[in-house]
């Protein structure tokens, strides 16, 4: 099949993961003009320009950025690189091969394709909306989610309404209640239905403390009162198996109800192309090159698992456009993605195909969800390598235990390990040649002997 | 008695758990809990002086978006959030606007700007 365009990265999506990839990209060797971001909407930044909060960038720039001034950073690289863009223009289908083929459409141009040796893959994610969340009641005006609200108030300068209640206590829901609050709205209570927050604690005492807003751990939304418009929103307290606690309930009269009740990776395409899926991040399965289970398809950002700190997206990103700088500048015939006997021309054998694709699996257990990547094959790592994971619970005092081959490899105290905040172990390339037979790296948590 | 205060370093993300020991005068003793010197500042000033960056948002006449974020470029205290925000629905800026536009300079007398947070461009 011929495209219409070619480049030899794609990258899917403007927003702070495709940007830092296109950057990382050029800086590894990968011409400007072989890169091609493409962006649906019609600016580049993606979520960042709605963000109008502060406390981005701390790590990348070392200062405190709101999300315009920290997306217009990158925006900037990419526009003094002088990388292509597409904006308004979606990308309708990606098909795997050698030759990757990118189907895409937009107003001017209407359907065309594009070839590329690589794509990164950096959609981002969006908000788990009231259908997928089973709550009982009416459907009237007023039921936004967290995100659809910030977007009323931050860029289009209108009020979604004046007396708030929200489910979740996600950092756009802890974010939009103080935001609703500052601009003169009631918000009077958030309910969260885990025991703990899924926010940043720094969220919860700038948006909810400062302001006197109750958070109501342990409880959900049992009733949506209203025809037309939100009139009352009732919640109850929920038991340990998260069901309604009868004679707890209590109403809250209000004309908006707003949703931060997690975000889930936006993976249509990655699925169309037949990646393999992490069923625990809804994100693409990646390596340490942050490479699908399809070669030459990397994944970054919330794309393939959510971010609590885009500083830790930019990094991600950064990596990814380096190893797809890699990919596409090593060529067809690289060593490096190549068994050595296919890269001297011979069909490889079946036994060194074996050695070469066999990767250290790493595996999440006790208390970790899931850890990103999901395997490394030692001689494509970098000398350090960062393994980022979450954790199912609140954990006080706990340890972060590595084992290689089921064999404590290290242990490292936390005093605080939560679900909302994402952690990460690096690992030195020097300890994985060095440990004999390595076929299975752990991350697990180990509590503190209760006394 | 010493005053203690519990309270959660906001200063960067990890959100440091830091304990303040205070004397029968309001003066700070103890500082624990804090990873680096910005976390023994926060917490020192957030038992005496607590401070706030404020962002929102300002209208914007003639330009491709009717309003732009903006951010006061320096901490004001944390009781003059409010009054800082009224400040803020008044003003008006005509497009284009900048990232780092003084949109109200000395906010309230306080010594802190207003300053614009995105590029606005004017409509054509």
């Amino acid at each position: 099949m011929t495209a219409d365009r070619k480049a030899k990265i794609v990258i899917i999506g403007g927003g702070p993961a495709g940007l830092a990839a296109a950057s990382s990209a050029v800086k590894n060797g990968t011409a400007a003009e072989d890169i091609l971001i493409i962006e649906r909407d019609h600016v580049l930044g993606g979520i960042l320009n709605q963000c109008i909060h502060n406390g981005f960038g701390l790590h990348t720039f070392n200062e405190e950025l709101t999300g315009p001034e920290y997306a217009q950073r990158f925006i900037n690289i990419v526009e003094e690189e002088k990388v292509p863009f597409l904006l308004d223009t979606i990308v309708v289908d990606v098909s795997a091969g050698a030759t990757k083929i990118i189907s895409v459409m937009n107003k001017t141009d209407g359907f065309f394709t594009i070839a590329a040796d690589a794509v990164i893959l950096a959609m981002g994610c969006r908000e788990r909306p009231r259908g997928a969340l089973n709550i009982p009641g009416y459907r009237p005006a007023g039921i936004y989610t967290a995100g659809t609200a910030q977007r009323f108030v931050n860029i289009e300068g209108r009020m979604p309404g004046h007396e708030v209640v929200i489910l979740g206590s996600g950092d756009i829901g802890l974010i939009m209640a103080r935001r609703m609050t500052l601009e003169g709205a009631k918000v009077k209570v958030v309910a969260e239905l885990m025991p703990y927050s899924g926010g940043l604690k720094r969220n919860i005492v700038q948006c909810l403390d400062d302001f006197g807003i109750p958070l109501k751990l342990s409880h959900t939304v049992i009733d949506i009162k209203g025809k037309e418009r939100v009139e009352a929103v009732t919640i109850a307290e929920v038991g340990p198996d998260r069901k309604p606690v009868p004679g707890t309930e209590e109403t809250y009269t209000c004309d908006t109800l707003l949703l931060s009740c997690g975000l889930i990776p936006e993976n249509e395409l990655s699925s169309q192309l037949g990646v393999e899926m992490n069923r625990v991040t809804s994100g693409p399965v990646v390596n340490e090159s942050l490479e699908t289970s399809v070669p030459g398809v990397f994944a970054c950002g919330n794309v393939l698992h959510v971010h609590d700190l885009v500083d830790y997206v930019s990094e991600e990103a950064t990596a990814a456009g380096k190893c797809a700088a890699k990919y596409v500048n090593a060529g067809q015939e690289s060593e490096v993605y190549r068994t050595d006997a296919e890269s001297a021309g011979k069909p490889a054998s079946e036994a060194d195909k074996h050695a070469a694709d066999i990767p250290i699996e790493i595996i999440a257990r006790d208390g970790v969800r899931y850890t990103v990547p999901s395997t490394i094959h030692i001689d494509r790592m970098e000398d350090l390598q960062k393994i980022r994971f979450r954790v199912g619970a609140v954990y006080r005092d706990a340890s972060v235990v590595i084992d290689f081959n089921d064999k404590v490899f290290r242990s490292q105290k936390k005093r605080i390990l939560a679900p909302g905040e994402m952690e990460q172990v690096i690992l030195k390339k020097s300890d994985l040649e060095a440990a004999p037979d390595l076929k299975t790296i752990t991350i697990r948590i180990e509590e503190a002997p209760k006394d | 008695m010493n005053k203690i205060t519990e309270l959660t370093c906001i200063r960067c993300p990890i959100g440091c758990q830091i304990t303040v020991t205070q004397d029968e005068t309001g003066k700070v003793i103890d500082i624990k809990g804090n990873s680096c010197p910005n976390g023994y500042k926060y917490a020192g000033n957030e038992v005496v002086n607590p401070t706030r960056i404020v962002t929102s948002t300002v209208r914007v006449e003639g330009g491709e978006l009717p309003v732009v974020s903006v951010k006061t470029a320096g901490d004001i205290p944390k009781g003059r959030m409010m009054d800082c925000m009224r400040e803020i629905d008044k003003a008006n800026v005509k497009a284009p606007v900048a990232i780092g536009d003084v949109i109200i300079s000395n906010c309230l007398g306080l010594g802190v700007n207003i300053v614009a947070t995105r590029n606005v461009d004017a409509t054509l």
